[in-house]
């Protein structure tokens, strides 16, 4: 009931709306007006005018919030590369914010400057080759300077992790969270097969694998500080995607297909709330780092967080040592396993 | 400028010597309502089709995003009035749907891109301007171009019957990345509402096919005597182009589409592997995810310019016309846009820096796709030094134009950030993205497109649109899309991903100042959305009752306002007019008038002739 009223109110409203206009049209047409009299009239003026208006507080508008923005973005990056990849970002804006500026200033002048006048020619200019060559290399070389910059840092980032220092994290997406595995004392990751994946084993760890013996899964993600962490990404159902801000970090995590991403955070999450404090941000003790995902996965896309701490070295060691296996937390489960070998594997482990 | 008209009119009569032989166009029997209107074959007719069904999705596509918008910019508010619209979509608390969240963003996404964008963008204008531009009396098949609308059709009626399936229509996004799109269990858009996609974007390529395949052979063989190719207007060498990008890169989203058919319903595994869903573990092994979005950026990144270069086309069109000068470097601007064609079918994999694929390849695709800014950047100057001492007219087309070029570079240089691989780590899949392409792909296309419809609306239905409301709805419109476009990158520099239903989950998401600017920014697309009601009223008001349109009224040098006011199928009465010089003859030195059309032969302008025309002048002497 309430949505006929709303269409006929809609209609009866442009009815209206086209009944006005119609008079307007013919009171113009009984002025004697036939509309071709002038090749421009007034609004010629006005519009190339409001070019100039709106170049002014535009600009105006653009310098003035981002002041204000600026205070809300990301704070420094916490991690080696991210605070490469911000100078890089910063400048790229400088250089494309000047081509902006400068080009909107002639787009933006010359419509009104060059206005229709009746008694004027236009500039006869169809074509200047040294100008176009002109704008054709200075282009060329400043995106040659930003790419090879770019290239460099690109290589750095995805060469592969150093093998000493390092401490490699599996992390596995799912519908609708992340959950992580460390590799325990023995330093290695256990195998998986998807096909192990159940109710309670969500990793599909492969017992007949020793290494997945000590492995433990937190409910978090520690690092420790100037370690260089692996991160090895997987995910289990659809493609969702490890995105760190803080650290500037994102990599596919993709059914069937492991991939990777390394990088050293340089902050600890105790020092970037000291940070945070002295710059008087609020909740700054309440600051965490945090993994989000950016490739859409469903439903609970929006809602996959995951909280990550940075620790120093030794707050790191100390917290390995607090974490329990998630065998020893499941034995029941794995006991029931039809491992091959199993009689060994246990006698190993004992 | 009256002396002008009468020597085209005095002209197009003297001028049958060079019979063409099929003259007396067509035979005279009396169309049926059908024939004329529905099943037609006449390409002005199908390209009026084109526009009001591309017109008709643009409505549904930016209401759609007026509905998503509401929920990012008033997450907590109660929604129950729309009930009747959205029904069992919203919650008990009258909140809209997360699955239907991301329904919306992705119909939107594929409406504007494929429906509005390309159908009813270079659908229209291409099957409009073609053969009036290049002097031929029809597409080179009639049969197949209207084979290509009804063949759209089809694909807009699937589509739109997916919205309304109790499951919903397709929801992982208008890219619709498998393992996502291809498994039921994972969200319920990807049952039938995906099945129906897959179906409708299938028979959407073979439209389009059929029309790019229709467009190349015209271009190719119908001009008319003395149209070369180097004197064809920008508008057409940018239809050829995009149909050239389109034959070739829109079989490669077909079979994209089709294995991932097979994937869905055939129990194949071209991009399965390793997936426990549902309770349980698939059997597919063996297919790679990034295997599709090879195919699908092969594809969607030259759509880019399908979308991209017909809105170049007509802008450089309208822009010499209305600043009454040549455009500036034509050969320059078909270099350019033949340089954008060919690079962008190696770029591709810049969408795809941060989907796990060898970094090596990042890095060969980031060098690629930085190169491509140059012509993007020779076009943008180009287009300014036009302007530069003109004597401009502020049509609403060319208020539109002058838009574009400016969305085309507030747009266009964060593509620089973003093609570049480094920056990509932490700008992909945020906000930046999403202010980069709607600026330089969505709103520069689409006011490409307005820009054509103003201009040509008098060809087309013989009258003219309404000046004020055409102003009205520019500024209104240009405003609105900076004032909803350019905070996203701020938004986007701060790492908000896109496709989130809601930020508050996050602390570093979660911060007043954005959920503001959030705010504002759904006003502004509210307001701008509203904008395009004074279109929607001037467009269809004026098809009926507008003032009737002179012959040529803008004083424009190219072959379609030649025709009379209301052209038949055959398009010229007489015999079609040949051509002796470029379309860009605007106040050329020593002219009387502002204006030399292209039909006009230059032994009757030995005053403003130059040593250039030398050649032409001796060609046009071969052929009388």
């Amino acid at each position: 009931m309430t949505s006929l009223l709303f269409i006929t109110g809609g209609i009866l409203f442009i009815v209206a709306l086209a009944m006005v206009y119609r008079i307007l049209l013919l009171v113009q047409v009984a002025r004697g007006d036939d509309g071709t009299k002038n090749k421009v009239g007034i609004s010629n003026a006005i519009n190339g005018f409001l070019f100039i208006v709106f170049f002014l507080a535009g600009f105006a508008g653009i310098a003035w919030y981002s002041g204000s923005a600026a205070e809300h973005f990301l704070p420094e990056a916490a991690s080696e590369h991210g605070k490469i990849t911000d100078k890089l970002f910063w400048i790229t804006t400088a250089v494309v914010f000047a081509v902006f500026f400068l080009t909107h200033i002639v787009l933006f002048f010359a419509p009104f400057k060059y206005r229709y006048q009746e008694n004027r020619k236009a500039f006869w200019y169809p074509h200047n080759n040294k100008l176009e060559v002109i704008w054709t290399i200075i282009p060329a070389i400043v995106l040659t300077i930003l790419v090879v910059s770019g290239w460099k840092v690109w290589s750095d980032v995805m060469s592969p992790a150093p093998k000493e220092n390092r401490v490699e994290i599996e992390i596995m997406g799912k519908q609708f969270n992340w959950q992580v595995r460390y590799a325990g004392a023995d330093n290695v990751i256990g195998k998986y097969d998807f096909r192990k994946i159940d109710a309670t084993n969500s990793f599909g760890m492969d017992f007949n694998d020793k290494n997945n013996f000590d492995d433990f899964t937190p409910n978090e993600i520690h690092m420790p500080k100037g370690k260089n962490v692996l991160l090895k990404i997987r995910a289990r159902d659809v493609l969702h995607s490890v995105f760190m801000p803080h650290f500037r970090v994102k990599m596919d995590a993709v059914p069937g297909m492991p991939t990777s991403f390394w990088f050293v955070p340089t902050t600890t999450t105790a020092e970037m709330r000291e940070k945070l404090r002295a710059e008087g941000k609020p909740n700054a003790d309440k600051f965490d780092y945090e993994m989000a995902c950016t490739e859409v996965c469903g439903q609970s896309h929006f809602a996959m967080r995951m909280k990550i701490v940075v620790d120093t070295p030794e707050e790191y060691a100390k917290w390995l040592e607090s974490q329990k296996s998630w065998y020893s937390l499941n034995k029941e489960y794995v006991d029931k396993l039809k491992l091959d070998g199993k009689e060994k594997l246990s006698a190993n482990n004992n | 400028m009256a002396t002008a008209h009468v020597d085209i009119h005095a002209h197009a009569h003297t001028h049958d010597a060079h019979g063409h032989g099929h003259d007396e166009h067509h035979d005279h029997h009396e169309q049926s309502f059908l024939e004329k209107y529905i099943f037609s074959q006449d390409h002005k007719v199908i390209a009026k089709q084109f526009l009001i069904t591309g017109l008709l999705w643009a409505f549904i596509g930016g209401g759609m995003s007026g509905l998503f918008r509401l929920q990012l910019g008033f997450p907590d508010a109660d929604l129950s009035i729309l009930k009747p619209l959205l029904g069992g979509w919203l919650t008990d608390k009258g909140k809209i749907d997360q699955e239907f969240y991301l329904a919306l963003v992705t119909m939107h996404g594929t409406i504007m891109v494929f429906f509005v964008l390309t159908a009813g963008l270079s659908g229209t204008f291409s099957n409009f301007l073609i053969p009036l531009q290049v002097g031929a009396r029809d597409m080179a098949s009639g049969f197949l171009n209207m084979l290509s609308y009804w063949f759209f059709f089809i694909s807009s009626v699937l589509m739109f019957t997916s919205i309304f399936i109790s499951t919903g229509p397709a929801s992982g996004g208008w890219v619709i990345y498998p393992p996502l799109s291809a498994l039921p269990q994972a969200m319920s858009g990807s049952g039938t509402g995906m099945t129906l996609w897959l179906l409708s974007m299938a028979i959407f390529i073979v439209s389009s096919l059929l029309g790019s395949i229709n467009y190349i052979t015209t271009v190719i063989n119908l001009r008319t005597i003395g149209m070369s190719f180097t004197k064809m207007p920008l508008t057409i060498w940018a239809f050829f182009i995009t149909a050239v990008i389109g034959v070739l890169s829109f079989p490669v989203l077909f079979s994209a589409a089709l294995l991932l058919l097979f994937d869905r319903h055939f129990g194949t595994s071209f991009y399965l592997s390793e997936i426990y869903i549902g309770g349980e573990a698939l059997s597919n092994v063996g297919g790679s995810p990034v295997l599709f979005q090879h195919l699908f950026w092969f594809l969607g990144h030259p759509e880019v310019y399908i979308v991209l270069l017909p809105a170049l086309g007509m802008t450089s069109e309208i822009i010499a016309t209305n600043s009454r000068k040549p455009i500036f470097g034509y050969k320059a601007m078909i270099g350019s846009m033949l340089g954008i064609a060919f690079l962008s079918f190696i770029v591709w994999a810049h969408h795809m820096f941060m989907s796990g694929m060898n970094p090596f390849l990042g890095s060969v695709f980031m060098f690629l796709t930085l190169i491509i800014a140059v012509p993007s950047a020779v076009k943008a100057f180009n287009y300014i030094t036009t302007l530069w001492r003109g004597n401009i007219v502020f049509t609403p087309a060319m208020l539109f134009s002058i838009g574009l070029v400016s969305l085309f570079i507030s747009g266009g240089v964060t593509g620089i950030h973003l093609g570049n691989s480094a920056l990509d780590i932490q700008l992909h899949d945020t906000y930046f993205v999403v202010a980069h392409f709607h600026l330089v792909m969505g709103a520069a296309s689409f006011f490409g497109m307005m820009a054509g419809v103003y201009h040509w609306f008098p060809k087309m239905f013989g009258r003219m649109m309404d000046e004020k409301m055409g102003y009205i709805h520019f500024w209104v419109t240009f405003v609105g899309v900076y004032l909803v476009f350019f905070p996203m990158h701020y938004i986007g520099i701060a790492g908000f991903p896109r496709r989130y239903y809601s930020w508050t989950n996050f602390d570093a998401f979660n911060i007043p100042a954005f959920v503001d600017l959030n705010m504002f920014i759904s006003i502004a697309a509210f307001l701008t959305l509203a904008g395009q009601l004074v279109f929607g009223f001037n467009f269809f008001y004026s098809m009926f009752r507008g003032r009737l349109a002179p012959a040529n009224p803008w004083n424009s040098n190219t072959l379609e306002w030649t025709t009379p006011r209301f052209p038949g199928h055959g398009n010229w009465e007489g015999d079609i007019p040949t051509v002796y010089r470029w379309p860009y003859d605007y106040s050329k030195p020593g002219s009387k008038t502002d204006f030399i059309p292209q039909h006009i032969p230059l032994s009757q302008t030995p005053e403003s002739n130059n040593e250039h025309d030398e050649h032409d002048l001796k060609l046009e002497k071969e052929l009388v």
